[in-house]
């Protein structure tokens, strides 16, 4: 329903950012993201806005969860 | 690799696979009620590698589809008009409303109509248009209304006057709801919309696992994520104990994004709202509050819903009950291809319908 | 030349006279053209390629390019992909009243200078000038002509069972960077676009390799499309994998934002080739070893299964169907 991808803020003026994914560039507005994010952070964008700001150290503890459950070294 | 590619892994996903397909010894459907989970699965290969015991449903995830032919015959009558830009999301451009007209032949038949990226794209198109109306189609669940309240409030700040919105957007609990109080859908288990997730949080969907008891979980979009989610939901059955997990919470908030639902409660109110293939669904949709009536196209351009019959032959509100596969459908194939839609599930490249005809190997 | 075009360029008087020896037979000056006859003098024998096409591109330069040198590299790769060598090209301008002058002359050098450089003559032309309006800016048209190769010529039904599918680099370049240039969709790219003319390299795989069975150049559509056809036209099923498909990151992340598949996007300066599996390494190597192919790889091989379909393998290990396109792809939010 949704598509949204997670993009790299690179600079932030104001309520606008720029985000990057693989070398391409965008601008896009921080109007409706809770957590203010900062340069170096990845965001959530959906139709020019971001929406939340991904929390690595969450996505890195999923993936530990599912290593260890499965008996995988780690990565 | 970063923290984020991981969850796109091959072997970390077959080890994934290889622990559901042990676990998932009772026959079991699921249905995902995201349209980018249904890609998801159909363009990972997912749903070829899938257990033979799991059975995968495709919902009313794709608010392209479930635009009412009411809907898309009051959009169409605005683009007739002269003094109109229409600005859209691409999605939009191909769904048929009656007699099969769409924006695709309404911008043939001499219609102004823009494809934009953003809502926000469409504030430059009206500035740059200042002796025209500037139409923005607010379609979408709650990912996307966020973003339209936050431009509308934009619009507003700068004293636009020739930008409006038609408000078309749904909302996705009150669906999931009329969905499970029909005694005939059959649906054992939910995958919830990892983004429309991300604005409402956890707490809306309480009642799939309390009032019905069927799990649930809201999960991300790589194919680490969707495995996890399944083997949630094969072990909550196994148990005996539905809940609501919150599988993607490195985007999902338990409580969502109060800030987008603060600008979508002051720019919108909750209305009875016209689904197709499921009719009317009370409080499912978004209508713009009286403050910034202003910025109503309704409203502003007097334009009404009309009554418009369903598709003849259509049998896309089974598909999107989970009541009958796409293929089961006698139109699908046949009548109704992604060249000639019929209905609302063959039209969005992320309908049901659409997927099955693109993606699966057996006729 | 400078200011704008008028309707009296396309009079046939001397206002179109002095467009013609300024702009066209400036540029284009060879000496089949300037005998200057109603047709040009040809002398050449042997089975002959011909093919036509016509350049609408919007916006008329691009990054990496523009309409003049695409409407030479187009039509040459048409003309190569049947194992000719391409020789004369035919040119037909419609322009638009009001065309900035110096852009209609940047487009004609640029288009002189493609011309030059893939070895082809341009050896008769017609310029048209329609009122504002009735045209987007420049339209072009260009025929090809050339000498057939190798006998049989590669052919879209010539694909068999057991060949090797081939290709020779990233896709989705020329798409993205035209996309990226759209207004609405403003996004900035270092993706520029791959036109380019491919007549020399595809001489030397067929110097290696004489029996190539299928050649093709994924333009509009994009891989998909293209194998799609191919499938159809020789009723075999064309079997590829997903992670040797070569797309540049800033293509996919392009393609993710706007929510589109890089294998539906166009390139105009990549070619599929389809060859017996024997034949497969040295074709290859050919083409590695020239700036054209550097990313050449092998994707897959045709089989007998699923005739007239394209089955790709994820980097899962799963199986799908790659369709045929169906209308433009449009971005979208779902």
């Amino acid at each position: 329903m949704c598509l949204a991808v997670p993009m790299e803020i690179i600079s932030i003026a104001d309520n606008v950012a720029d985000v990057e994914i693989g070398g391409v560039k965008r601008q896009v507005r921080l109007d409706i993201i809770d957590e203010a994010p900062a340069i170096g952070d990845y965001v959530i964008v959906h139709a020019g806005f971001a929406l939340r700001r991904l929390d690595r150290e969450d996505a890195l503890e999923t993936i530990k969860l599912f290593q260890e459950g499965l008996n995988l070294e780690l990565l | 690799m970063n923290s984020f590619d991981a969850f796109k892994d091959p072997a970390l996903c077959r080890s994934l696979l290889g622990r559901l397909t042990e676990e998932a010894t009772t026959p079991m459907r699921f249905m995902e009620v995201c349209g980018t989970h249904t890609v998801a699965i159909f363009q990972s290969g997912l749903r070829s590698l899938l257990p033979g015991t799991i059975t995968h449903l495709t919902g009313p995830g794709c608010p392209v589809c479930v635009t009412h032919e009411s809907e898309v015959a009051a959009f169409l009558e605005l683009a007739a008009r002269d003094d109109v830009i229409v600005a859209t999301f691409g999605d939009l451009m191909r769904v048929p409303g009656p007699k099969g007209a769409n924006l695709k032949t309404a911008s043939a038949e001499g219609a102004r109509v823009e494809v934009v990226y953003s809502p926000f794209d469409a504030l430059a198109l009206a500035k740059a248009n200042p002796d025209r109306t500037v139409v923005f189609l607010g379609i979408g669940f709650e990912t996307t209304a966020p973003t339209v309240a936050a431009t509308i409030r934009l619009a507003r700040e700068q004293s636009l006057d020739n930008f409006l919105v038609m408000s078309f957007h749904k909302l996705v609990p009150p669906a999931l709801r009329a969905l499970l109080a029909d005694p005939e859908a059959r649906v054992d288990a939910f995958i919830l919309p990892g983004h429309v997730s991300a604005i409402i949080g956890v707490d809306p969907y309480a009642f799939l696992a309390t009032e019905y008891g069927v799990p649930s979980v809201i999960t991300g979009f790589e194919p680490l994520d969707i495995l996890q989610a399944l083997i949630h939901i094969v072990r909550m059955r196994r148990d005996n104990a539905p809940a609501v997990i919150n599988q993607y919470s490195r985007v999902v908030p338990e409580h969502g994004n109060q800030k987008a639902l603060a600008v979508m409660a002051e720019v919108f109110t909750p209305v009875d709202a016209l689904w197709r293939g499921l009719g009317v669904l009370p409080q499912s949709g978004l209508a713009i509050a009286e403050p910034y009536a202003a910025f109503d196209a309704f409203k502003v351009l007097g334009i009404t819903l009309k009554d418009h019959p369903p598709l003849p032959g259509c049998r896309c509100g089974e598909v999107l009950k989970g009541k009958m596969p796409p293929n089961e459908c006698p139109l699908f194939a046949k009548a109704c291809t992604p060249a000639t839609p019929v209905g609302p599930c063959m039209v969005s490249t992320e309908g049901g319908c659409a997927a099955y005809f693109k993606y699966r190997l057996e006729a | 030349m400078s200011g704008r075009l008028l309707l009296d360029h396309g009079s046939g008087g001397k206002a179109s006279q002095r467009l013609v020896a300024e702009m066209f037979m400036r540029h284009f000056d060879n000496e089949i053209l300037r005998v200057m006859d109603d047709a040009a003098y040809l002398d050449i024998s042997g089975p002959l390629a011909v093919s036509t096409d016509t350049f609408t591109v919007d916006p008329i330069f691009f990054p990496g390019g523009d309409i003049g040198a695409l409407s030479v590299h187009g039509t040459v790769n048409d003309v190569s992909m049947l194992g000719a060598t391409p020789l004369f090209l035919t040119c037909g301008f419609v322009l638009e009243e009001g065309l900035d002058l110096g852009d209609l002359e940047r487009v004609v050098v640029s288009m002189g200078r493609a011309a030059r450089e893939a070895g082809v003559r341009i050896v008769a032309g017609d310029t048209k000038v329609v009122p504002r309006g009735a045209a987007d800016k420049i339209f072009i048209n260009t025929t090809g002509i050339g000498t057939v190769r190798v006998s049989p010529a590669p052919s879209g039904r010539r694909a068999a069972p057991g060949d090797a599918i081939l290709l020779t680099g990233s896709m989705g370049d020329h798409g993205l960077a035209i996309l990226s240039t759209r207004q609405g969709l403003s996004f900035e790219s270092p993706v520029v676009s791959d036109c380019a003319s491919l007549n020399f390299l595809v001489g030397k795989v067929l110097d290696a390799v004489p029996d190539v069975h299928v050649l093709r150049d994924p333009t509009r559509g994009g891989l998909a499309t293209t194998l799609n056809e191919i499938a159809g036209q020789s009723g075999v099923g064309c079997f590829i994998e997903e992670s040797r498909i070569p797309v540049d990151p800033a293509v996919a992340g392009g393609c993710a934002v706007l929510g589109l598949d890089p294998l539906y996007l166009a390139n105009e300066g990549k070619f599929i080739c389809i060859v017996p599996e024997a034949d497969a390494e040295a074709a290859l190597a050919v083409m590695r070893a020239d700036a054209l192919g550097r990313g050449a790889c092998r994707i897959g091989e045709v089989r007998a299964d699923y005739p007239g379909k394209v089955v790709m393998t994820t980097p899962l290990g799963g199986q799908r169907l790659l369709g045929m396109l169906e209308g433009e792809q449009l971005p979208r939010i779902c």
